[in-house]
């Protein structure tokens, strides 16, 4: 990285910041994408209720306002349950844990139409003669659907991660060292706010850049195996 | 939580939503001129055209919404000769700013929507237009614009909804837009946690409504796809007008149901 009047490492943490927060946030989100979205396809009502409760509102809530409420949120319900435990000093929440929480929250609503529609597609008749083969219901969901719902759910999980990616930029404001935060002292110090958040931008492109390629490359390695066959 | 004070502040609130509201009206007319210029220049052969709207797209679709912000409130008054040119009036203005931001970040965006519903229109009709002596311009606004519309429409309601939300970011420019009332009111009541509910609810409430009236829009623009009155005609009916125009207003009822 190119020294940018001494700021570049320091840019530099705030971008491995960054790419903590969006895997971080990737990885739960994905876990809860698969959970709601088995929540929908089940046949109890309530848990259809919560599912589509969660996904309609997460879906329609601004991310920086979903930030903001589990940070003040989380503060206040952490220092409430100190105090009844007779702790009398503020406790602040960390920053990092709300904005991983708040964006996994986001990308599990986004992740869960995925993996339904992924879900979805998978033929009944497998699942049918899976159990016909003895395999129980958990042996049938990691062997038979798993892998398939994967394959179908990659492009739509690498879009919404290319979201949480330039997202994760709202983490600043609640006081995160990202690379937006960090690039704000930077341009604090050198009252060059162009150049430096020019370089910011040119540094999450990279990222995007670099993602899609990953991304790529585990769409290539979940379809092998379904290869299109010769016409032979 | 504290109920009144939720109550309390929705009149602050709303008063903040009517800023977000023409924040994106403005920027959704705005973006939509430009989306489709770039659209456009996207689809030509020359690559003094097709080279600058690509790079265009790819820099604000690469990038966080916040730093395009930045860069135009913050970063271009690092030049003094911005700061000197006439153009210092609007560029030292926050909602200028703001709304400067919003509509190029949506137009990369619907760029891409207006050109995917572009080239989805059937090539054998473009060139039908072409074999019958259709201009370009004619071509473009009787035969690809009216199905392109349609193509396009719902990914395009999306964009609209998550402009919407993104609008949120005006507060970070000190603008008092929805997120930006409940952000100032709680920063003096020390309830953070209400305001932001409360605000919560409005941008609910707001994307509710446009993603009915995408899906309003959507039924009146699909006149032709849609069942007649009558899903068989009978012989001695005449034959539905084919000529309508596909924005035509829903078909009136003729009475002739039975």
């Amino acid at each position: 990285m190119p020294d940018l009047q001494g700021f570049g490492p320091m840019l530099a943490q705030g971008a491995l910041m960054t790419i903590q927060v969006a895997l971080f946030s990737a990885f739960f989100g994905v876990l809860i994408g698969i959970v709601v979205a088995m929540m929908k396809l089940s046949s109890s009502r309530t848990a259809q209720i919560v599912g589509d409760a969660y996904t309609t509102i997460v879906r329609g809530v601004p991310a920086l306002v979903l930030i903001l409420l589990i940070y003040f949120g989380g503060i206040r319900l952490v220092n409430e349950i100190a105090r009844s435990f007779g702790h009398e000093q503020h406790i602040e929440l960390n920053a990092f844990v709300a904005g991983v929480f708040a964006l996994s929250l986001a990308f599990g609503a986004y992740a869960t139409e995925v993996f339904r529609g992924a879900f979805q597609s998978i033929p009944k008749g497998q699942i049918d003669a899976a159990r016909a083969l003895g395999m129980g219901r958990w042996l049938t969901f990691r062997r038979i659907s798993l892998p398939q719902v994967w394959r179908i759910a990659l492009p739509g999980l690498g879009n919404i991660f290319l979201v949480i990616l330039k997202e994760t930029a709202l983490v600043s404001v609640i006081g995160l060292e990202e690379l937006m935060r960090k690039t704000e002292y930077a341009v604090g110090f050198t009252r060059q706010p162009f150049t430096f958040f020019l370089a910011a931008a040119f540094i999450y492109l990279a990222m995007t850049i670099v993602s899609m390629l990953v991304l790529q490359a585990l769409e290539q390695r979940a379809a092998r195996g379904n290869q299109p066959m010769d016409a032979a | 939580m504290n109920i009144s004070v939720m109550i309390d502040s929705i009149p602050a609130l709303l008063g903040g939503a009517g800023l977000t509201l023409q924040l994106v009206g403005l920027a959704v007319v705005i973006g939509f001129v430009i989306a489709v210029l770039v659209a456009l220049a996207r689809l030509s052969r020359s690559p003094l055209l097709w080279l600058p709207a690509y790079g265009f797209v790819f820099f604000f679709r690469g990038t966080p919404l916040l730093v395009q912000i930045f860069l135009i409130y913050y970063g271009l008054s690092q030049f003094s000769a911005v700061r000197d040119s006439a153009l210092w009036v609007i560029l030292r203005e926050p909602f200028w700013c703001a709304l400067i931001a919003f509509s190029l970040n949506t137009a990369a965006y619907s760029a891409e929507i207006v050109r995917g519903a572009i080239q989805a229109v059937p090539r054998g009709q473009i060139e039908a237009a072409m074999a019958i002596g259709m201009s370009r311009l004619t071509r473009l606004r009787r035969i690809v614009m009216p199905q392109a519309v349609r193509i396009g429409l719902p990914a395009y309601g999306n964009e609209v909804i998550l402009l919407i939300k993104a609008s949120s970011l005006a507060s970070t420019v000190t603008l008092l837009d929805l997120t930006g009332v409940a952000r100032t009111i709680s920063s003096v009541n020390y309830m953070p946690v209400e305001l932001l509910s409360m605000a919560a609810l409005i941008y609910l409430a707001m994307t509710f409504v446009v993603t009915r009236a995408f899906k309003v829009i959507e039924y009146l623009l699909s006149g032709d796809r849609r069942q007649p009155p009558t899903a068989v005609p009978l012989p001695d009916q005449p034959v539905p007008d084919q000529s309508l125009p596909p924005d035509h207003p829903l078909p009136v009822a003729s009475g002739k149901t039975k």
